[in-house]
């Protein structure tokens, strides 16, 4: 005899239990995590080198490296001096929370201050998938255009900041700032804004200060 | 690509359900899907397809019922249904909506033999 059965329960639940246990475990050791997402190419390693090697008197930093394949960026940032565990998704375009947990029992976490998780480079796939973050910060290189928050607003919903990067080639590549800042303000009042050159430094220490100021408040 | 691993805890999530109540089959998979859940119903569907085979759920149908986005502005209170584009409050023009509905992506029932 067919009946219906009642579930009542989200697809993303096991995800869910999975990513509140991550925060658990990082906030236990107190550590503050960034989940970073941009599209490919877009300067995430670049950035969070940049901003581990700005912070290390400060802060202990270590990084997980979400891949589809290869270790590239996780030896990258070991050969920088930061803790780093490469995760291969192996086809999957985002992150999971049980790939992070996998991630964070490779990971020293009593040595740890702030955590860099960088997401597979992608601005529709990561959006909304909860790993057990603490903040969300949504990076647009200016080369890929400045109407990327209208292109991937869920990638911009639920961002706690925002960064251009790249910068210093904007002029070069017609970036235009006010047009970029106009569709993002149509998608969130609030969320920070920030314009920076890894590269050359411009703009970094309005980036770092917000993010120290975040992590003191965690 | 996205909806493979969606469409798989999906399946998860049904067959575990249809376990625990004794089912040897399930007919059809009843879902809510909130209209900012970035997940495609085709893909879920395309996805699907093969997925189910060799589980009690193949051949289920599977029934969306879209959910639209619902807003209440954090500025001023009003409820409104934000564009995904643009999601200002009508009345004062602030985009700070806390979202009450539509990003969800929910089994609601299983039907079952």
């Amino acid at each position: 005899m067919p009946k219906t059965i009642e579930v009542k329960q989200s697809v993303f639940a096991d995800n869910n239990a999975l990513a509140e246990k991550n925060r658990s475990l990082l906030d236990q050791h107190g550590i503050v995590a960034l989940n970073v997402m941009a599209s490919p190419g877009a300067g995430k390693t670049t950035l969070i080198l940049a901003t581990a090697e700005a912070l290390a008197l400060r802060l202990r930093c270590g990084v997980i490296e979400g891949d589809v394949a290869g270790d590239l960026d996780a030896r990258r940032v070991e050969a920088a001096g930061f803790s780093a565990v490469q995760i291969n998704t192996g086809g999957s375009c985002h992150l999971r929370a049980g790939m992070v947990e996998r991630a964070l029992s490779e990971l020293p976490l009593p040595e740890l201050d702030l955590l860099f998780i960088e997401n597979v480079g992608n601005l529709v796939c990561p959006a909304g998938v909860r790993l057990g973050e603490h903040l969300c910060v949504v990076i647009s290189s200016t080369p890929e255009g400045d109407d990327k928050p209208t292109k991937y607003p869920a990638a911009f919903r639920g961002a706690d900041a925002v960064i251009v990067s790249k910068w210093d080639v904007a002029q070069y590549v017609g970036f235009d700032m006010g047009r970029y800042e106009s569709a993002l303000r149509r998608i969130s009042s609030a969320v920070p804004l920030f314009r920076l050159s890894a590269k050359t430094g411009e703009g970094m220490q309005e980036w770092l200060d917000w993010l120290v100021a975040r992590v003191q408040e965690l | 690509m996205h909806e493979l691993g969606v469409t798989e805890e999906m399946l998860s999530l049904v067959v575990r359900e249809a376990q625990a109540h004794g089912a040897s089959r399930v007919t059809a998979v009843n879902l809510l899907l909130g209209e900012f859940s970035t997940i495609v119903e085709e893909s879920v569907r395309f996805y699907w397809d093969f997925l189910c085979r060799g589980t009690i759920a193949e051949g289920a149908d599977l029934h969306f019922t879209i959910v639209p986005a619902a807003a209440r502005c954090r500025a001023c209170g009003n409820s409104y249904r934000p564009d995904a584009r643009d999601e200002r409050c009508p009345v004062c023009g602030e985009a700070l909506p806390m979202l009450i509905q539509g990003d969800e992506f929910r089994v609601e029932s299983i039907d079952i033999e």
